[in-house]
């Protein structure tokens, strides 16, 4: 075994002291690897992770702030994550984030070996890493509540409720919630599928509105529209998304 | 919906016993004034199923004058008023199909035959309305009694409902894994109180046993469940948990429902306490309301508004909630708000005291 040339750099994430203690204490017999940072809750995962940069991540799925799913969301997934919990009902989820294990508590020394020679393969570049975390790691028929944003090391939650609209802008997109834009690295699309359709619609194709806010849709130009929304804002309407908002707004009645 | 209009078949059966009865009245009345019984039948035939359909709203009146609860003046005073002027009508109906009837050359003698046998008629069209009175009543007590049994059945599934699924929420595997994880993270470092964790954790399942088959127990059984559910809770959460317990030493021995207060401080922790990153409280308040007519519990929690959305938050309370209504109905309330950072569930139950021991 060829030992790698400088430490694997893990961070422990859970809200429970005595959890962490368990990884801590299984981990104090690995040399190689070393803890850069333990935390309580989603936040401190994303600050820790964004400024340290580990190899390794070990993480609850349930906790306060955000949970495993979200940090991951936020962070990316270009290190090797190991899921620790109770709840076996999100391993599906966590293999479509390329989880690396995916530990039941209570766990033993055994198999704690045996994920952390799988987490040594991925980080000595054997497994494949992934680029980009899926949007679609949601059961099918369930839609986000939230979104979650990171600028930084600092987290942003908006409520779906709160979301005026989505903006395409290059690799991002801005969130525009209570007269505020949170840019965020994905795609409209992806964001349009992480949400209910029968609360957001795409009615442009840089453009994704809450149908709530929608006032009054007028004519501009020759074939394109413009929806105003509550508080003014206008947005522009492609022809295919004025017949989507019409189909919708006449359902509504 | 009514009994007898709603359903042909009854209405059927109604109307046949009605005609029967009258029919065979009428022909008594007027075999004496010398009327063929053909001309009798033909005369109170229509007459007959006209009042058998007046009668038909007594079942409204009976509905709004239940037997249980209303004195005995109070319950004849309107039906005989009611009968008295139903009959009235009727009669007087009578005598107008008498009128037209006479125009035919063999009913010549019939509105003065009406007319003679008036106050018999009065007092027959009085009993019968009293009989279809009596008559819905009958089908109102049936009614109740049906629907006791099916709320008393339906009680019954739910209770065994509830003992399957307190079985399964008492030994909610979550809360047993994350607990033994928190054992043998204690194992190493601190054996001593991972003994007591242990033995909390026995506590706890051993006096969840056995509590499904019990329809009730004192609320000090249900508050001895949550110290040693807390007692768990406590070593796994440390200070992230803080308890505070206001519990008026009178209704200790109240009766309660099994388990009916443990979901609700399951609820605080998974749902209140987990989400705080610096922890949170939980207070349990049980005492007397102002009248002394029922136990009041709450149980109220901290609780983070942002906090990630869990699955099945919800049910551990509907579940109280229907427990509740199945087994107090109208005497009891139980309500559920949330006010900004605080969580807060209240219950008022009838007071039922601990039986004393023979």
């Amino acid at each position: 075994m060829s030992m790698p040339e400088s430490k694997i750099r893990a961070v422990i994430v859970d809200d429970e002291e005595l959890a962490r203690q368990v990884v801590r204490e299984l981990l104090s017999t690995h040399s190689e690897i070393e803890i850069v940072a333990e935390c309580g809750n989603g936040f401190e995962a994303v600050k820790a992770v964004t400024e340290l940069k580990p190899d390794l991540l070990f993480l609850d799925i349930q906790m306060p702030k955000l949970d495993g799913f979200e940090v991951l969301e936020l962070i990316g997934t270009n290190m090797a994550i190991v899921f620790a919990t109770a709840y076996d009902q999100h391993a599906l989820r966590a293999f479509e984030v390329h989880a690396v294990d995916y530990l039941l508590k209570p766990f033993g020394a055994d198999r704690f070996e045996q994920s952390l020679a799988r987490a040594k393969q991925r980080i000595g570049g054997k497994l494949p890493e992934p680029s980009e975390l899926k949007a679609s790691t949601r059961a099918a028929g369930e839609y986000a509540e939230r979104i979650v944003v990171r600028d930084g090391t600092r987290v942003h939650i908006i409520p779906v409720t709160k979301l005026d609209y989505a903006e395409a802008q290059d690799d991002y997109v801005a969130l525009a919630s209570e007269g505020k834009k949170h840019l965020k690295q994905q795609t409209i699309s992806g964001v349009e599928s992480s949400l209910d359709p029968a609360r957001f619609l795409r009615i442009h194709r840089s453009y994704l509105v809450n149908l709530e806010r929608v006032a009054k849709i007028e004519p501009y130009g020759k074939d394109t529209h413009l929806a105003i929304l509550n508080d003014g804002t206008r947005l522009p309407v492609s022809r295919s998304g004025y017949g989507r908002l019409r189909a919708v707004l006449d359902q509504k009645g | 919906m009514h009994p007898i209009l709603g359903y042909p078949r009854r209405l059927a059966i109604y109307l046949f016993a009605w005609l029967t009865l009258s029919e065979l009245l009428f022909y008594l009345i007027t075999y004496h004034s010398g009327v063929g019984w053909l001309d009798a039948g033909i005369f109170f035939f229509p007459l007959s199923i006209f009042y058998g359909f007046v009668c038909l709203s007594a079942w409204y009146s009976c509905r709004g004058i239940p037997i249980e609860g209303t004195s005995f003046a109070g319950l004849i005073g309107p039906h005989l008023l009611a009968a008295i002027l139903v009959s009235f009508f009727w009669v007087a109906t009578a005598k107008a199909f008498a009128r037209v009837l006479g125009h035919f050359e063999r009913f010549r003698g019939a509105p003065e035959r009406v007319a003679n046998i008036t106050q018999l008629l009065l007092i027959i069209g009085i009993l019968l309305y009293l009989l279809a009175v009596a008559l819905f009543y009958v089908i109102l007590a049936q009614e109740e009694s049906r629907e006791a049994e099916q709320r008393a059945m339906h009680a019954g599934i739910l209770a065994r409902d509830a003992e399957l699924r307190a079985l399964k929420a008492q030994v909610n595997p979550h809360f047993l894994f994350n607990s033994l994880h928190s054992i043998s993270a204690l194992t190493s470092t601190d054996p001593k109180r991972a003994r007591e964790m242990c033995i909390a954790l026995a506590d706890f399942l051993r006096s969840t046993l056995g509590l499904g088959e019990k329809e009730l127990i004192p609320l000090e059984e249900e508050l001895s469940l949550i110290h040693s559910f807390l007692a768990v809770e406590k070593i796994r959460f440390g200070a992230r948990l803080q308890m505070e317990e206001q519990v008026d030493k009178d209704v200790l021995d109240c009766m309660v429902p099994p388990l009916i207060l443990q979901p609700l401080v399951e609820n605080a922790v998974s749902h209140g306490i987990a989400n705080l990153t610096e922890g949170g409280w939980i207070r349990l308040h049980a005492g007397y309301d102002d009248q002394r007519s029922s136990v009041s519990i709450q149980v109220e929690n901290s609780f983070d508004p942002e906090a990630p959305a869990r699955r099945k938050s919800g049910v551990g309370l509907a579940n109280v909630r229907r427990r509740i209504d199945t087994r107090y109905g109208n005497n009891a309330s139980f309500s559920v708000e949330k006010n900004g950072e605080r969580f807060h569930v209240g219950m008022l139950l009838p007071v039922e005291k601990k039986p004393v021991p023979a």
